[in-house]
């Protein structure tokens, strides 16, 4: 049982660490409980399909179907954190102005959150997918107390990362969507990462230098702080020389992405506001 | 902003030439899974040399090969094969595993 628990475990800390983070920055967002609910079920009913065209996946471009669909389902990720994550830095000033003032409730533009509900689903289907698969093997083996260590391995799992989002909201509300957002960033560098390790084992990019170091005398890619840094901020503890690449150029295009994005909507509001109306209310 | 960009550039550069230096012919090797246990249990590959691994798997269930010594992660659908690349290696000992059987999927890459 628990061999069981442990991998349903890990499997669900990934998704549930991603999810957390996505929770977080879309605080005091209208109606966002059923936009992340909504994304997590997306995803369980996208893992037992996934699970089910496994044989199918696995044959696809010429053997490199799982490796091909996890990049992609990465890197399509990776995409709808960067639009969010531009769109807040010309919304979030005036999201924050409105929590501060009013407490919570805020009502912000749903296209963004769409975004993240697909993050969310995508996330969950990812890991999902794996857990399927697992329980399928091991029901044909006939293991003990397969829902016994399915429930543990999700409820461990889960817990972790809602201990994550409360900690999260401890951060002053000052600070807290500047630092959702770098957290954000750093989670779409990480899936990008990781993206680019799925197409080197492929063999479809080259790896620019497959292990530029070994840090996992510090800290190794198995350990579970490993697997959570390896999820928040796309470390690994043998980096190759094009995952660092899809890294940084992540952290760029996102970094100058929401620069080009506040810029203009600054000038938008000296543009339309009268002097002394622009600093927000204590 | 100028020194940022050289530096990265630079770097990028070393990157590539890293890279390219040690490219050399895939080879092939297999391993085959059975009862949930790798055989052999010890594959024998050359250093510095990137390697096409045909994982077949005879068994029932799904297994996923997977190391933490270098990277690898791919399932393997029951009574089928999979194909990944690995390396180039240095000398050593690389552990990897079966994720999905863990008490008895175990082996080692011998690099040598």
């Amino acid at each position: 049982m628990w061999a069981i628990a442990l991998l349903v475990f890990r499997e669900v800390l990934e998704a549930a660490l991603i999810v957390s983070v996505v929770a977080a920055a879309t605080r005091g967002v209208h109606q966002r409980g059923l936009f992340i609910g909504g994304g997590i079920a997306l995803g369980v009913v996208g893992a037992a399909l996934v699970a089910w065209s496994a044989d199918w996946l696995a044959a696809a471009v010429s053997g490199a179907g799982q490796e091909v669909f996890n990049a992609g389902v990465l890197l399509a990720a990776v995409l709808m954190i960067g639009w969010h994550v531009v769109w807040m830095s010309s919304h979030g000033r005036e999201l924050s102005r409105q929590m501060q003032a009013m407490g919570s409730a805020v009502k912000a533009g749903a296209s963004s959150l769409v975004m993240l509900l697909a993050v969310v689903a995508l996330a969950v289907l990812r890991e999902g997918s794996e857990i399927v698969l697992f329980l399928f093997g091991m029901r044909a083996g006939g293991a003990d107390h397969l829902w016994t260590g399915l429930s543990v391995g999700v409820i461990a799992g889960a817990t972790l990362g809602y201990a994550l989002y409360a900690g999260l909201l401890r951060i002053p509300l000052r600070h807290f969507f500047g630092a959702t957002n770098a957290m954000l960033v750093l989670l779409a560098a990480g899936l990008a990462s990781t993206a680019a390790r799925y197409l080197i084992q492929a063999d479809i990019v080259p790896a620019l230098g497959y292990r530029l170091w070994d840090s996992s005398w510090l800290l190794a890619n198995g350990s579970l702080p490993g697997q959570a840094a390896h999820v928040l901020v796309g470390y690994d503890a043998q980096p190759a020389g094009m995952q660092m690449l899809f890294f940084a150029a992540t952290l760029l295009l996102l970094w100058a992405g929401a620069r080009w994005a506040r810029g203009r909507a600054g000038a938008a509001v000296t543009r339309n506001e009268p002097v002394g109306m622009s600093q927000p209310a204590r | 902003m100028k020194y940022t960009g050289s530096i990265a550039f630079g770097v990028l550069l070393s990157l590539a030439t890293s890279g390219f230096a040690v490219a050399a012919e895939s080879q092939g090797y297999t391993l085959v899974l059975q009862d949930h246990r790798y055989q052999p249990t010890e594959l024998h590959i050359p250093a510095d040399t990137r390697v096409k691994l045909e994982v077949i798997n005879k068994d029932p269930s799904p297994e996923e090969f997977e190391s933490n010594d270098f990277p690898a992660e791919k399932i393997i659908m029951p009574k089928s094969s999979a194909t990944l690349f690995v390396g180039p290696l240095k000398a050593g000992r690389y552990h990897f595993y079966g994720d999905f059987h863990q008490p008895t999927a175990q082996g080692t890459l011998i690099v040598e």
